[in-house]
């Protein structure tokens, strides 16, 4: 090859730092299962919101003020006089509640495919470690508008530090900096939010991709693609992350992108969920809003809070509820990963856990009535049991035969034919006569979609088993 | 099974139910690009609001530039007299005497409309009802004991409730216009839309720009978005 320049500073490089070797292991001979479905977008997905919210957060810190008495106003000078400040700042916001849902479904993703199974525990482990940083980071972030439900969340939540015996008052004092919270408190989180606790994130997530690509990762089948082996020692079902991966993720990320604009340009409150109304109203330590509620992402946890009558074992049982997740690895029995080849127990499980997720985070945002502590109780028993009587569901049950190699995983356009038919069944022609002329038209059928519906119910249900 | 479903559903039934008390909300009609509306709801602001509530965070340069029109000509009509076209919209009233005065201090209201909503604004300015046992003479059905008094009486009138008692506890079914004001009741209730669509405004200058600009997103992403998957197709091609 004739020398340029180009290649020499490469080659330069390459002799000082394994550059290739790198972009080799984790990129273009880094061997990924070739059925990778929906489920598998979120991974990358997170990554991208991770991105989205340091240039976003770094570009706010250059105008946001930690100062109890400037904060909101810092926040509404951003919004107002910073040119594309009202963007950044919606950025950030709806990346907030953006990396929460990315996570939460690549969580379940990990659930379903049991992904978290030897010897994959310790990804599972680093993942679990993430999920806690960016609890931490959401609620230290969400004090900095320092508007009243800013304020009044942080109250309540480092009050519950003081439920613990003995050490409880001193501590919470200690994590707040005063007696109540204050602009001690507002420098701290401040602190922790942009340096502190992203460090952390930025560490682990590193740990758990050099964990993902020393073991490889699973696949919706759960079978080891490494099991079968081409004669040149490469997975038969694997194919190289780059480029089948990466222009495969991009099409996921236009998607992502579709949804994540939209809320920012039309409805960057999302209603109330992604920005609190209450929280326009600048904090005001002597009038306790009537009705104090964590933004939706932390509301499944706050649910099992209020559930339990003791407010210490509250305590312990909303930090159960992560704990226990990250016992799942050791908690799951079966031979078998993926929720395709488990038995009808774990399935009907796993929608019972589902149920009781969202009713936990609707009955969070509510206010506590008899009836709604009632439900959170069932709910939360549903959610523990979940996990602690999986030592025994999932030795029970009989799993299916698992297949030597990979199904073939229908794309989009190979569903196109069935969605057609669903759509004719569904429908029917009428012809309408007008100025002489006959046209057809096409009009929802009633006894089709009937008919369509329960053939998807029994679909389901035929699937629990 | 029957019992459980029994207790589920009673439950459930409270759940849903739970609103603010009392009357129920009208639904202001919102049109941030009626600038008209928008420059007499600043000037009805300035004339009957601005008196005890700033809107600290807008200049009355920012009405000029977000309504399109000359400073000058907001200078005329809608800012009070001798204020300058850099000034913020500022109250003059003290805020020490305003509590003494009404018990709270007359809240910014930059931001109300996000904390509110344009519809609780809307229903908000028109229930107020003459209630002799109050300090001032009114007091609202939607927001009840509110220490704030009528501002908007002149134009409006006076309204009375009308009471009914449910559970034993009396409840306001109606409000009824005693004495007409100024305005009729079509004009009142145009005037009170324009000034909440300037609340609106208020909160967040930047809506009208951000959802005009969305669409073009939204369609270069989506642009985006074929190209990227006609890409994956193409190399995907090859994978069986």
């Amino acid at each position: 090859m004739k020398s340029n320049y180009l290649n020499d500073c490469t080659s330069w490089v390459c002799r000082r730092f394994p550059m290739a070797k790198l972009w080799n292991d984790h990129m273009a001979q880094y061997y990924a299962p070739k059925n990778f479905n929906f489920w598998y977008f979120f991974g990358s997905l997170a990554l991208l919101v991770l991105v989205n919210q340091f240039i976003t957060g770094i570009l706010l810190t250059m105008n946001y003020k930690p100062d109890a008495s400037l904060a909101f106003d810092s926040v509404e000078y951003i919004m107002r006089e910073v040119p594309w400040g009202w963007l950044v700042r919606y950025m950030h916001s709806t990346g907030a509640s953006a990396f929460f849902i990315v996570v939460y479904l690549h969580m379940f993703r990990g659930l379903i495919y049991g992904s978290y199974k030897q010897p994959r525990e310790l990804i599972w482990i680093f993942g679990m470690l993430i999920f806690l940083a960016l609890m931490a980071e959401a609620f230290m972030g969400y004090l900095l508008p320092w508007g009243q439900m800013s304020y009044w969340g942080a109250q309540v939540i480092i009050s519950l530090f003081s439920a613990i015996p003995v050490i409880g008052d001193d501590l919470s004092l200690w994590v707040r900096g005063d007696y109540v919270i204050s602009d001690a408190t507002l420098n701290r989180f401040f602190a922790f939010h942009v340096i502190a606790i992203p460090l952390i994130l930025v560490m682990l997530v590193f740990l758990h991709i050099i964990a993902l690509h020393e073991v490889g990762s699973n696949n919706p089948d759960g079978i080891e693609i490494k099991d079968s082996k081409d004669p040149w020692g490469h997975p038969v079902d694997g194919i190289p992350f780059h480029p089948y991966y990466t222009v495969k993720d991009i099409v996921g990320v236009a998607v992502f992108m579709f949804f994540f604009a939209t809320v920012i340009f039309y409805m960057p409150e999302m209603g109330g969920y992604f920005l609190e109304h209450a929280n326009f109203i600048p904090a005001d330590p002597l009038a306790t809003p009537e009705h104090i509620a964590p933004v939706w992402y932390f509301t499944p946890f706050y649910a099992i809070l209020r559930a339990i009558p003791d407010k210490f074992a509250g305590v312990i049982a909303m930090g159960g509820a992560i704990v226990v997740l990250f016992l799942l690895p050791w908690l799951d029995r079966s031979p078998v990963r993926s929720i395709r080849y488990r038995g009808g127990i774990y399935k009907k499980a796993i929608v019972l856990f589902v149920i009781s997720f969202i009713g936990l985070g609707y009955l969070g945002m509510q206010p506590p009535t008899a009836g709604a502590t009632i439900f959170a109780r069932i709910l939360t028993a549903i959610y523990f049991a979940f996990f602690l009587l999986m030592p025994i569901y999932t030795r029970w049950e009989r799993p299916k035969p698992l297949p030597k190699r990979v199904n073939e995983e229908p794309g989009l356009e190979d569903r196109i034919p069935a969605i057609k038919q669903s759509f004719a069944a569904m429908t029917h022609d009428v012809p309408e006569t007008r100025d002489g002329h006959t046209v057809m038209h096409t009009r929802p059928d009633a006894s089709g979609i009937a008919h369509e519906l329960s053939k998807l119910g029994r679909k389901i249900i035929r699937s629990l088993d | 099974m029957k019992k459980l479903l029994q207790i589920c559903l009673l439950t459930l039934i409270p759940l849903g139910a739970f609103a603010s008390g009392g009357m129920d909300l009208d639904s202001a009609d919102i049109d941030l690009t009626d600038k008209d509306s928008l420059e007499n709801g600043a000037h009805l602001y300035v004339q009957y609001c601005l008196g005890c509530h700033s809107t600290k965070y807008i200049r009355y340069l920012n009405l000029a530039d977000d309504f399109g029109v000359e400073q000058q000509e907001i200078l005329d009509k809608v800012a009070p007299e001798r204020a300058g076209i850099y000034d913020k919209m500022l109250t003059a009233m003290n805020g020490h005497d305003a509590k003494k005065w009404f018990g709270v201090r007359p809240p910014d209201l930059s931001l109300i409309a996000r904390s509110r909503g344009a519809d609780w604004l809307y229903s908000y300015l028109r229930s107020f009802y003459a209630d002799p046992n109050k300090p001032l003479g009114v007091n609202n059905a939607i927001f009840p004991d509110v220490g704030m008094p009528n501002p908007l009486w002149k134009l409006q009138g006076k309204q009375t409730a009308v009471f009914e008692t449910v559970d034993d506890q009396q409840v306001i079914t109606e409000l009824v216009l005693e004495k007409p004001g100024t305005m009729s009741a079509e004009e009142f209730d145009k005037s009170v839309n324009d000034i909440v669509n300037f609340l609106v405004y208020a909160g967040e200058p930047a809506q009208v720009e951000r959802q005009s600009m969305g669409k073009y997103v939204l369609f270069f992403i989506l642009l985006f978005g074929v190209i990227a998957y006609l890409l994956k197709k193409e190399y995907w091609k090859d994978i069986h």
